[in-house]
């Protein structure tokens, strides 16, 4: 689809038709990252978090969402302590959905 | 001396040759790859006593496998006849070739097909009873071959729930490997049909076969022998077979020093040859006998290496709880090559700082007497960490509590993962942090944390698990407890007791005030809670079934409490059942306290 | 008349069935009047319903046979236009002129859903791929969901609380069945399309009954439904005849842009014509239009009139289920009702 509209300059808007891109590898490695309903609780109790800018939920959102680049630098910060699976009300295994991710990152950059 | 030659011979000589040749090789090469360090350590100690017990270990596990016999008896025994039965029968077959050629230097292959070449003479020593007690031994290793088809058939016959699924390669070895005696035995069996040279067994068999026309058959078999065992040779150095020889370098190795280290070497190596499949970890592996996953155990997990075919799936999904460890015949160390493994398929970058968001200031030095170290895990549920600040309180010792911003990890999830350089980082800043508050001990209530701080840390202090801390404090008087007519059964937590072989302290504890149940399986053998932070590819489902498991072993007794060590196996149970209270160690204490 | 009515009932849907059937097992004979040609009501414009998928035609006939088992009379193309009190009667008026009278009315008119032609920055009625939920049921029914061009979409955004929710259109209050309502139909959409992808535009999601949590887990885990916490501000036609829509994605605090082919409005439920009419008439209208019963905690099938009865959605927004406990205690409390005042 051609940009319609007043749109000259790069705006904060995410369009979801541009980004979207499957996440099909991380849902066959990690199937439970579908079941996120981003309640927050993982980001509550991250050690990182209390120090850095680091949401796991909102990796999640980012990474389905296809705007992947922005926390491709940011997931090694993750300790793996795994505090965030133990309080996830829905069970997602976030350790290895990070894991993944940063897999995933790292094997996209050029 | 007559010259015993026969083109037969051609297939065994070749096979044996080139099975030496690759060995060889290989030794080299494993030798060669072992660190710096790894060499240094077998320099240093290879002329020593250690070396003695390496030879001494080698009789006492590669040939007699005391340490499967003490597992199971008839599993035991069938290895016993396969690997002392076999090499007597070398041992005794040359002793009899070299007896009657009237020399030690006679023809290589004389001793294995000496029943063909041998004229009847019987000018040396004690032909008979070589007679009789190579078919004893023959007669042995036939009734090992029997045992082992029992085992394939049905393995709980050997008192084994599941043996090991082999891949085509090592069903061919084994196929070599059983037809190797039957072969003898029947080629023997047809010259003593021939020319009445046989024993108790093979000439009972050879005249059972007389009807046949034993002229024409007697060399194809020998044929068939001599091709059984090159076969069997040229399979052994890429089958679960190379073990007979990596075990033995695996024994000498590990008695000059050598432990697997952080990166792989020629160790790793070693250690993958020297797995012979047994499949003894598969029974005691949680992920088999709770979650029903039937592919991922060490033995699968080695042979994957070995056949550089070893996915994510496969390297990532073991608990690390240890339990294979215990079992393994070998002592290969499962678990430290799983991490090996998975670092070896992740990507880091060992020259980028990680953790530079961490606290870098320094820690006060008020002359505390104990750091404290809770542990992340320790933050999330609410009763140990004031537990243990009550019982700091009592004993009178002041204390440092490092981690009170819940935000320092000990860094071992990361190694655990593979992550080296990342969690060598994150140990080196909080060493200096643990190092620089100069107190006189470090307590944690982590078991995690604890054998992190065990084996990976260079610290000036003492570490203590809050269970010693509080055992000692006992000891010392300085804190009592009241007496309470309750039953506790005790969890083992993995990397607390299998870890760091603590199983005393918390039971003493715990007798102190009430008394101990029985647990089925405990100490050593004690049952993986399921949410250790080892493995990142389990579902909480297969958790859970692994963690009831665990609780229905605990519950046997019919205990009033749970007792554990641990905060991650204390919030796993506690999630898990209705029943029964769960409690750390450090909270019954506290409740008690005088 | 054969049968001289002990209680009538207006609106033959969920409720009024339920509750002439419990009428009837008990003894006593109602009289149901439904404006339309046949009963049902709601259940005729839903194929299944949530959330177990429960057939509606197959809960229909229950229904009726209910009723058809037992002495009810059901009236049908019978709109009752007024309700007043006849000496110690209550007197019905039907369009045609036709008047019935009994002791009891009960009424049961309902709910209709939210006009979306209102919330005009959805583009309800103007942008022909903006349907309402009902539509979207309709087309779900058929097995068949197309776009008006007849194109099968490879994306359908939802968005929630359409007309509830919502200060603009005077509608403060949550519909209860819309998130729940979603969540069946995403999970049935992405069962006739398996290819398309789905995203849900929430302010909250509120999956109070019983395997409405279950459900909704399922449609992320199963169906991989996406879900969007944040309303959509405004829609917009593209080029090629799409609807892009923009909303605040506000887990990410950032603007979010997407377009899709079929948009479905969640929409609301607003009392029925007929309600409105009723609660007026008889001063028993809450701030929206539904009927007031005398105390939702304790006497809420009853109202300030005696002899005058509520169940079902004209009071509140209600799923089935609920409709149908409604209709019994209503039932119950109508029988309490005859027993003291005729016999």
């Amino acid at each position: 689809m051609k940009a319609f509209g007043f749109n000259l300059q790069k705006t904060r808007t995410y369009e979801i038709d541009t980004t979207h891109s499957p996440c099909e590898e991380l849902e066959h490695a990690v199937p439970s990252f579908r079941q996120c309903m981003f309640c927050g609780s993982c980001a509550a109790t991250c050690s990182a978090n209390s120090h850095i800018d680091f949401n796991i939920l909102r990796y999640n959102l980012l990474f389905r969402r296809g705007t992947r680049q922005e926390i491709a630098n940011n997931l090694d910060n993750c300790m793996l302590c795994g505090k965030c699976s133990l309080v996830c009300p829905r069970g997602v295994n976030t350790r290895a959905m990070i894991m993944e991710m940063r897999k995933e990152l790292q094997t996209d950059k050029p | 001396m007559s010259s015993a030659y026969h083109p037969f011979v051609i297939p065994f000589c070749a096979g044996a040759l080139i099975l030496f040749a690759i060995l060889i090789a290989k030794f080299i090469l494993w030798i060669h790859r072992l660190s710096a360090n790894q060499k240094r350590r077998c320099l240093r100690n290879i002329v020593s006593w250690k070396t003695l017990a390496a030879i001494w270990e080698c009789i006492r596990e590669c040939l007699f496998h005391r340490n499967i016999f003490k597992r199971n008896f008839v599993l035991g025994y069938m290895h016993l006849s396969f690997a002392l039965g076999w090499f007597l029968l070398i041992v005794v077959g040359k002793a009899e070739a070299s007896c009657y050629s009237h020399t030690f230097w006679e023809e290589p292959w004389m001793a294995i097909f000496f029943r063909f070449f041998e004229d009847g003479r019987t000018d040396y020593w004690k032909p008979g009873l070589f007679t009789f007690v190579m078919d004893m031994l023959l007669a042995w290793i036939l009734s090992g071959i029997l045992l082992a088809i029992c085992k394939r058939i049905y393995s709980r016959l050997l008192g084994m729930r599941r043996t090991t699924r082999h891949k085509w390669y090592d069903r061919v070895g084994i196929i070599a490997l059983w037809s190797i005696f039957p072969c003898r035995l029947l080629a023997e069996s047809v010259t003593a049909s021939l020319r009445h040279n046989g024993g108790w067994l093979t000439q009972t068999v050879g005249d059972a076969l007389a009807f046949l026309p034993a002229e024409t058959l007697q060399l194809p078999l020998w044929w068939l022998y001599s091709i059984v065992l090159c076969l069997f040779f040229l399979c052994l150095p890429f089958t679960r077979f190379m073990h007979i020889f990596a075990e033995m370098l695996l024994v000498f190795l590990r008695k000059w020093g050598v432990v697997e280290e952080e990166r792989e070497t020629g160790y790793t190596s070693v250690e993958a040859n020297a797995c012979s499949r047994c499949g003894l970890c598969i029974d005691v592996c949680p992920l088999n006998t709770a979650a029903g996953m039937h592919d991922v155990q060490s033995v699968y997990f080695i042979r994957d290496i070995r056949q550089h075919s070893l996915t994510d799936a496969v390297a990532d999904n073991c608990l690390l709880c240890n339990r294979c460890v215990e079992v393994c015949p070998v002592g290969i160390q499962t678990t430290m090559m799983r991490q090996i493994h998975r670092g070896m398929r992740k990507d880091e970058d060992p020259s980028k700082e990680y953790y530079s968001y961490l606290p870098q200031g320094e820690a006060d030095k008020t002359g505390y007497d104990v750091v404290y170290f809770a542990g992340c895990m320790s933050h999330l549920g609410g009763g140990i960490i004031p537990a243990m600040q009550t019982i700091f309180r009592k004993s009178g010792d002041s204390n440092l509590f490092l981690d009170e911003g819940k935000n320092l990890c000990c860094g071992r999830p990361l190694r655990q993962q593979g992550y080296t350089a990342q969690a060598d980082q994150m140990r080196d800043k909080l060493e200096k942090l643990i190092n620089q508050s100069g107190a006189k001990k470090l307590v944690t209530s982590c078991p995690i944390c604890y054998h992190s701080f065990k084996q990976e840390y260079n610290l000036d202090i003492p570490v203590q698990h809050h269970t010693e801390y509080i055992r000692q404090c006992l000891a010392e008087g300085r804190i009592a407890v009241r007496n309470r007519s309750a039953r506790y059964a005790y969890h083992d937590p993995c990397e607390l007791g299998r870890g760091e072989a603590i199983y005393d302290e918390p039971r003493e504890i715990l007798q102190a005030i009430g008394t101990l149940c029985k647990v089925p399986s405990e100490r050593k053998d004690a049952l993986c809670c399921g949410h250790s932070l080892g493995n990142t590819a389990l579902d909480s489902r297969k958790q859970n079934l692994i963690r009831d498991e665990a609780l229905q072993t605990l519950c046997a007794d019919h205990p009033d409490i749970l007792a554990t060590a641990c905060p991650l196996c204390k919030k796993a149970f506690l999630n898990g059942n209705r029943r029964l209270p769960v409690r750390d160690v450090a909270e019954i204490v506290a409740e008690q306290l005088q | 008349m054969k049968q001289a009515a002990d209680c009538i009932i207006i609106g033959g849907g969920p409720a009024g069935l339920q509750a002439a059937g419990r009428l009837a097992q008990a003894g006593y004979h109602a009289t149901v009047l439904e404006k339309e040609e046949t009963v049902g009501g709601k259940l005729n414009k839903w194929d299944k319903l949530f959330p177990d998928f429960y057939d509606a035609k197959k809960l229909k006939k229950q229904l009726e046979d209910d009723c058809a088992s037992s002495d009810v009379t059901l009236l049908t193309g019978a709109e009752a236009v007024k309700v007043e009190p006849e000496s110690s009667m209550w007197k019905v008026t039907v369009k045609d002129g036709r008047t019935l009278s009994a002791p009891s009315v009960l009424l049961c008119t309902g709910f209709e859903p939210f006009d979306a032609t209102r919330k005009e920055e959805y583009g309800y009625g103007i942008y022909p791929d903006v349907i309402s939920s009902v539509e979207l049921e309709a087309m779900i029914g058929k097995g068949e969901i197309k776009t008006r061009n007849g194109r099968t979409p490879k994306s359908v955004a939802y968005i929630q609380c359409v007309g509830s929710r919502d200060e603009k259109t005077g509608n403060h209050y949550c519909s209860v069945n819309c998130c729940i309502c979603a969540v069946k139909q995403c999970i049935e959409v992405k069962q006739i399309l398996p290819e398309a992808n789905q995203y849900c535009f929430y302010m909250d999601l509120r999956m109070t009954g019983q395997h409405f949590e279950e459900r909704y887990r399922e449609s992320q885990e199963k169906y991989n439904v996406h879900f969007i916490r944040g309303r959509v501000s405004e829609t917009a036609l593209t080029q090629d005849g799409r609807i892009q829509v923009k909303a605040e994605d506000t887990l990410l605090s950032r603007p979010v842009k997407m377009t899709v082919d079929l948009l479905v409005l969640m929409v609301g439920m607003e009392p029925s014509p007929s309600t409105r009419h009723f609660a007026e008439e008889l001063q028993m209208s809450d701030p929206y239009g539904f009927y007031l019963s005398q105390d939702h905690e304790s006497d809420d099938n009853i109202t300030r009139h005696a002899g005058i009865f509520l169940a079902g959605s004209g009071k509140r927004p209600m799923a089935i289920p609920k409709t149908r406990k409604d209709a019994d205690a209503a039932a119950w409390e109508i029988i309490s009702y005859l027993k003291q005042h005729t016999r």
